[in-house]
């Protein structure tokens, strides 16, 4: 019976993919891993042992609200091009070329 | 709407203590310049192959736009790694690359590399040349020439894309192994150096390559159930296929 095929199916999925997946969940909780970036953990580890360390950014817009102001320029800047441009992305198929 | 809110998480979220790709100040001044050096002329070619697609058919440029979304959400967003303990990112220029080819999809990493520098210190500006080497220029050129060699060799879209993601995240940090041994090495043999930085990024990338390969399967995949006039357009796949598809 194809209803009973799958009710097996089902089952046997289940059986399989429930273990799993408290086994991950457990695994993830209690392995004492630090979950650095791996950047982090090979590159600038790497890069210490032969006397590089990261700087701090060049531009550092981390700092109290500079970061959102940043966020505002860019969408207003975004925002003016994506605007001057629609008109010729959606109507204008092709541009005029010259000949 | 999905997408902004997902950007947003992902900024709030960014911190520099977990700063990705090659962190500000690693690499020396000459070394970080021979890096941009051999970066600006694929982004170069990037800026010319877009203009010239862009005379022909104008709708690639939203669909340039939307990838650069893709490769800047998808190169800055950490993967816990259980087997190595550690978080890592796929890089996404894969498939860029294959949907619209390796030269567009460098100057879509450099734009995706240049904000994630800017505003979240993933990766530094001095070490941009550095890192559009390695995600850009190496990955992307990577993932084309599987794809595009499987395809020829008879391989199905998904086996094709899911090769090319593979390949292009492993080469993407084999490239960054290289730039970070040749420049610390200082006056150490370069070898023994780039094996070990090699070595330590296998138990991460090992299986997030294999993540990356699927991710780009599934993508590549998706499109071609759903938008196959797309993939028709970019030329990776026939006409013929999708009326055989359909039948």
């Amino acid at each position: 019976m194809p209803d009973r095929k799958r009710r097996i199916k089902v089952l046997i999925l289940h059986m399989i993919l429930l273990p799993t997946l408290i086994y991950t969940l457990s695994f993830f909780s209690l392995a004492p891993k630090s979950w650095t970036g791996v950047d982090e953990a090979v590159v600038e580890k790497v890069a210490k042992e032969h006397g590089r360390e990261a700087k701090s950014p060049l531009i550092n817009t981390d700092k109290g609200d500079l970061l959102l102001f940043v966020f505002l320029i860019a969408g207003v800047v975004g925002g003016f091009v994506g605007g001057y441009y629609w008109r010729m992305l959606t109507s204008e198929k092709k541009p005029t070329r010259e000949p | 709407m999905k997408k902004p809110v997902a950007i947003a998480l992902l900024l709030a979220g960014a911190s520099p203590a977990h700063a990705m790709h090659i962190s500000e100040g690693i690499l020396p001044l000459p070394w970080a310049a021979l890096w941009f050096a051999l970066a600006l002329p694929f982004v170069m070619l990037g800026c010319r192959e877009l203009k010239k697609l862009s005379q022909e058919d104008l709708s690639i440029k939203p669909l340039v736009g939307l990838l650069a979304a893709v490769v800047f959400i998808i190169s800055c967003m950490p993967i816990p790694v259980p087997t190595a303990g550690t978080c890592s990112h796929p890089c996404g220029t894969a498939i860029a690359a294959v949907l619209v080819g390796p030269s567009i999809s460098v100057l879509i990493s450099t734009v995706a590399l240049l904000i994630q520098a800017l505003v979240m210190a993933h990766g530094g500006l001095t070490t941009l040349g550095a890192d559009i080497v390695s995600m850009g220029v190496i990955g992307s050129f990577t993932g084309y020439a599987t794809f595009k060699g499987l395809r020829r060799l008879g391989a199905s879209l998904g086996i094709a894309a899911f090769c090319a993601g593979v390949l292009t995240d492993w080469a993407t940090y084999t490239a960054t192994a290289v730039e970070l041994a040749s420049g610390i090495r200082g006056s150490d043999p370069f070898l023994p150096l780039f094996t070990k930085i090699v070595i330590a990024f296998v138990p991460t990338q090992l299986p997030l390559g294999l993540l990356e390969g699927a991710m780009t399967a599934g993508m590549v995949t998706l499109l071609a159930r759903k938008r196959p006039d797309l993939l028709v357009k970019m030329r990776l796949m026939k006409q013929q296929e999708v009326a055989d598809a359909r039948s």
